[in-house]
């Protein structure tokens, strides 16, 4: 009778310790951000199974073993030996054969869910997305092949994203749409690209966050996405078509397409134009200054000065930055834009370099 | 007088002998190469010249003696105690080849290796206790908690060695190791590699991580290529060692100790050793192929050339996977080891518990590209690796139910070592019970490398290595020095310990489901998480100042505390039955081996002394 009552004992306290656990996971330490993405609720629903089976198998085990601590602890007078039992051949086949079901019944049902994620749905829009050290770029097929920084999405319709790196390994996570996939540098990028899908379902702003590490400014790799009705999305998209087009970037000024090859190959990302600290040195007053650099000489800024510090970084460093940090693939980068070559865009950008300078940015704000 | 002299010895110790020949060699090593060779080679100069600089550390430590005079056809014989006129714990400073000397020098430099990772660990959490960059630069960060990464792996390889090395010969009463030699250049090679490791943080970091994923390790700065060639270097440590240890057990047993005799923490060492030893060669590959396309440009893993990158994480993780139960697997046997001598009950289900060892091993080696579930992988494989992970879940819960049930109706004996194997089993629980959920690959796409997989990956961690580690160095303490720990300093190590790696393992998975990802420099304070980030800090400096104490412990008790007596846990294994510290062989007078390790509760005992030659 005494065994059956520490049985009937671990059996009560393993219930209310499930269930405690599961309250305890479930609205305090384990909660999903906001379910922004159908696929959200389908990762969520399925996550609650999990937290149901971790308060269970916690429970279980930590109450039979503080269970045993505290109803079986040596008196202190107690000398002799605990009962010599070896174990029990029925016991272990239980506590193997119910667990082997249990990993067979959640892999099978992974794998019923995994396809439900993964198959394609009528009407999807195809965005190409393309990571580099530190920044996104979202290419439009259906604007014109027009390409921006910012992740533009209509509520409710279902996206494929067509995705490859530049330079290193990035990784597409944005939590509220709970999805994820790598993005890894390829030879062909109309070829080899790698697929995420998803369907976007609440209207807001939400952020790319690279999930797999990439390098110094790692952390920084954002992108927003913006998430909109469909007449916020009619206005977006024509304001991503209105970007120059190619033979409209052969119109342009060098100052103008420079300002515009600031943002399209994210060097914002790292140079600021307000004097702001960031990775790399401001672009405000730079042009005509004297530069303290890391190797104890100085040196002024000027076109050549900027034109290698572009294409091959590494040659100067600034006094107070690293070396390594600024991509040192930028001529390939240009080459491969589509307009012109590396060496107009690289001029382009130094004439807008020459353009940065207080009076400037006080006439535009 | 006596301190200068004690100054002296560790002045000529073989391990800074061994520094200064590695300082040469890699120097002399680089500039003929970097004088031969054409100028954009200069990395591979440096790459090889740091090579030739680990030969250097080991002809100067003098691991190599013995072999080289072998060379010229000198008899060498296996030289014991201290050298000549010099104080016992000179033996500590130099190669010496007492299986028992090697585990302890594994040992503590386990432990100082783990208090460097761990400091770098505690850096970073101060820079991540707010949002925003206050302490340290991105260059800084990146390359800290890469650091402590491999650091840490060092120090837990270290910290394996140390138990296998000082337990397997004396659980089966071997008098050493089948190759003694071989067992003090596993050790001693392992110096070399951590200076390497080092050596990348001080010449330019790296920001890699401890994985060294291409295409980023091959443009990052030159550290890398000092990280890459450490941890290629700690590999032979962990081949060489793992050889020792499995012909050791296989030939050098007591009579009479059949396999399903030994005592439970051998089949944990052999089934550590069997994967250290298949594996660990393709990890040698991987960084070789990395090493050389860094250095020399030969085409590998960047895909702009033709190469394929997701080769590498594939060759990488077909090491790395496994060698998570390299870690574990040891300090599962301790617990398995512990739990029927303070539970003074046989050991439930020891076939059971023996044979999941080596089913977690099998299956371990199965299950490496769920690493790569979101890298791009074919979704078919997907499902595959998918299957394959859960699978571990079955030897693993064989474990923990025959560990609870050994513990029901025992007569429990709450000692600091039964504390840390009850507190490892508690926090390797979490590991296990939050496996699943990054198992399955729906669940997977949100939690992949996000801080949910630093929590997960910790709490088995630290309850498949740090926490029994530490039983077990409480639990021997006696037989190693001969002294009695401080009993209260041990469980108030543990009461801080226990609640603080809870509060930071909980804390670092609430964290990565609210999407903090992990391995980055800063959070966005839009995510919500500052509490979780505080408390994770806090706890992370709790659990570091309780090692401290440990330290402090074990480095006053050697001093002031009493002998301990023989047998102080009436353990029935039979390190137990003979003096501490242990005798330069071991056992005066062999023993056979006539009943089961674990009969607590029978009078039949586990081993019997022979008769002394001339009785």
């Amino acid at each position: 009778m005494r065994k059956y009552k520490h049985v009937l004992a671990v059996i009560v306290l393993t219930v209310v310790g499930t269930v405690g656990l599961y309250a305890l996971f479930r609205f305090v330490l384990f909660r999903f951000p906001t379910q922004a993405s159908a696929e959200a609720v389908v990762i969520d629903n399925f996550a609650d199974i999990h937290f149901w089976l971790q308060a269970l198998l916690f429970a279980m085990i930590m109450v039979i073993m503080l269970y045993a601590v505290f109803a079986f602890r040596r008196q202190p007078d107690d000398e002799s030996e605990g009962p010599h039992v070896h174990g029990h051949t029925g016991l272990e086949i239980i506590w193997t054969i119910v667990p082997t079901a249990v990993v067979i019944g959640f892999a099978v049902y992974s794998v019923g869910i995994l396809n439900g994620l993964l198959a394609p749905e009528q009407g999807e829009r195809t965005i190409e997305v393309v990571g580099r050290q530190w920044s996104w770029k979202f290419v439009y097929p259906d604007i014109d092949n027009k390409s921006g920084t910012e992740l533009g999405l209509l509520v409710n319709e279902p996206v494929v994203l067509h995705m490859w790196a530049e330079d290193v390994i990035h990784s597409f996570w944005v939590p509220e749409f709970r999805v994820k996939q790598d993005l890894l540098p390829v030879q062909n990028s109309e070829t080899d690209f790698y697929v995420l899908r998803f369907t976007p379902t609440e209207e807001g702003e939400f952020k790319v966050r690279c999930a797999e590490i990439c390098g110094l400014q790692h952390s920084q790799m954002f992108a927003t996405v913006r998430v909109m009705n469909q007449t916020d999305y009619d206005a977006w998209a024509a304001e991503i078509a209105s970007k120059p087009s190619l033979d409209e970037l052969e119109g342009m000024t060098a100052e103008e397409r420079g300002q515009f090859w600031y943002t399209e190959f994210g060097c914002n990302g790292c140079h600021s134009l307000d004097g702001a600290a960031m990775a790399g040195p401001t672009w405000l007053n730079l042009f005509g200054k004297e530069e303290q650099l890391a190797d104890g000489t100085a040196v002024i800024v000027d076109d050549a000065y900027l034109y290698e510090s572009i294409l091959n970084p590494n040659a100067k460093i600034t006094a107070g930055y690293n070396p390594g940090i600024m991509p040192q693939n930028f001529e390939d980068q240009f080459n491969n834009f589509g307009w012109g070559n590396a060496d107009q865009i690289t001029n382009d950008l130094i004439a807008f370099i020459r353009t940065v300078t207080d009076d400037t940015s006080a006439s535009s704000e | 007088m006596k301190f200068l002299l004690g100054f002296w010895y560790i002045l000529t110790s073989s391990y800074i002998k061994g520094l200064v020949g590695q300082a040469l060699f890699t120097f002399f090593g680089f500039q003929f190469l970097n004088w031969l060779l054409p100028e954009n080679l200069s990395e591979f100069s440096l790459m090889i010249g740091s090579i030739i600089g680990v030969i250097g550390f080991l002809l100067f430590a003098g691991v190599l003696t013995d072999w080289l005079l072998w060379i010229g056809g000198k008899e060498t014989p296996l030289k014991h105690g201290a050298p000549e006129g010099k104080p016992e714990w000179t033996r500590y400073l130099r190669p010496d080849v007492n299986h028992k000397v090697i585990g302890i020098q594994y040992g503590y430099t386990s432990l100082f290796v783990l208090l460097v990772g761990g400091l770098f660990a505690l850096i970073f959490r101060l820079e991540l206790a707010q949002p925003g960059m206050q302490l340290l630069d991105y260059q800084q960060y990146n390359t800290l908690f890469s650091a402590h990464g491999i650091v840490m792996i060092v120090s837990i390889l270290l910290g394996v060695g140390a138990m296998t090395n000082y337990l397997v010969p004396l659980m089966i009463g071997a008098s050493d190791m089948s190759f003694p030699r071989l067992n003090a250049f596993s050790y001693w090679v392992s110096i070399p590699a951590i200076v390497l490791v080092l050596t990348g943080m001080a010449v330019g970091g790296w920001d890699t991580g401890w994985v060294g994923y291409p295409t980023l390790s091959l443009i990052g700065p030159l550290g890398t290529m000092f990280f890459l060639l450490g941890f290629y270097i700690n590999g032979i440590s962990s081949i060489a060692g793992s050889i020792n240890i499995l012909v050791t057990a296989a030939t050098l047993r007591a009579p009479g100790m059949s396999l399903f005799r030994m005592p439970i923490f051998v089949w944990a060492a052999l089934a550590t050793s069997l994967i250290q030893f298949t594996a660990t060669q393709t990890i040698a590959v991987a960084l070789t192929l990395n090493l050389l396309e860094r250095a020399t440009g030969l085409v590998f893993f960047n895909p702009a050339q033709g190469g394929q990158p997701l080769l590498y994480q594939h060759l990488f993780w077909f090491y790395s996977h496994p060698v998570v139960y390299v870690f574990v697997l040891p300090g599962l046997g301790i617990i398995s080891e512990l739990l029927p001598v303070f539970a003074r009950k046989p050991l439930f289900g020891y076939k059971w518990i023996a044979l999941s060892s080596l089913g977690i091993a099998l299956v371990g080696f199965l299950v490496w590209a769920h690493h790569m579930f979101v890298a791009g992988m074919s979704d078919t494989l997907r499902i595959v690796f998918m299957f394959s992970t859960l699978f571990v879940a079955i030897p693993t819960g064989v474990k923990f139910f025959s560990w609870v049930a050994t513990l029901w109706e025992g007569k429990i004996e709450l000692s600091t070592p039964m504390l840390f194997v009850l507190g490892a089993i508690s926090v390797f629980l979490i590991g296990g019970i939050t496996g699943p959920i990054l198992g399955t690959v729906p669940t997977d796409l949100h939690l992949h490398d996000s801080y949910w997989v630093v929590g997960h990956f910790h709490a088995t961690m630290f309850g498949g290595f740090i926490f029994p580690f530490f039983a077990g160095l409480y639990y021997w303490y006696p037989k190693i020095t001969g002294h009695m720990y401080k009993e209260a300093l041990g469980k108030l190590h543990f009461w801080l310990m226990v609640p603080g790696f809870w509060v930071m393992s909980f804390g670092q998975m609430s964290a990565g489901i609210m999407g903090m990802n992990r391995r980055y420099a800063d959070y966005d304070p839009a995510l919500g998480i500052e509490t979780q980030q505080v408390l994770v800090t806090l706890a992370a400096f709790v659990i570091g100042w309780s090692v401290l104490i440990m330290i402090y412990n074990f480095i006053a008790s050697a001093r002031t505390e009493p002998v301990a007596a023989i047998n102080p846990w009436g353990s029935r294994s039979p390190e137990w039955q003979i003096p501490s510290p242990a005798p330069e062989f071991n056992y005066d007078v062999p023993f056979e081996v006539v009943g089961d390790p674990y009969d607590y509760g029978l009078d039949k005992p586990y081993i019997r002394f022979q008769a002394a030659a001339g009785d």
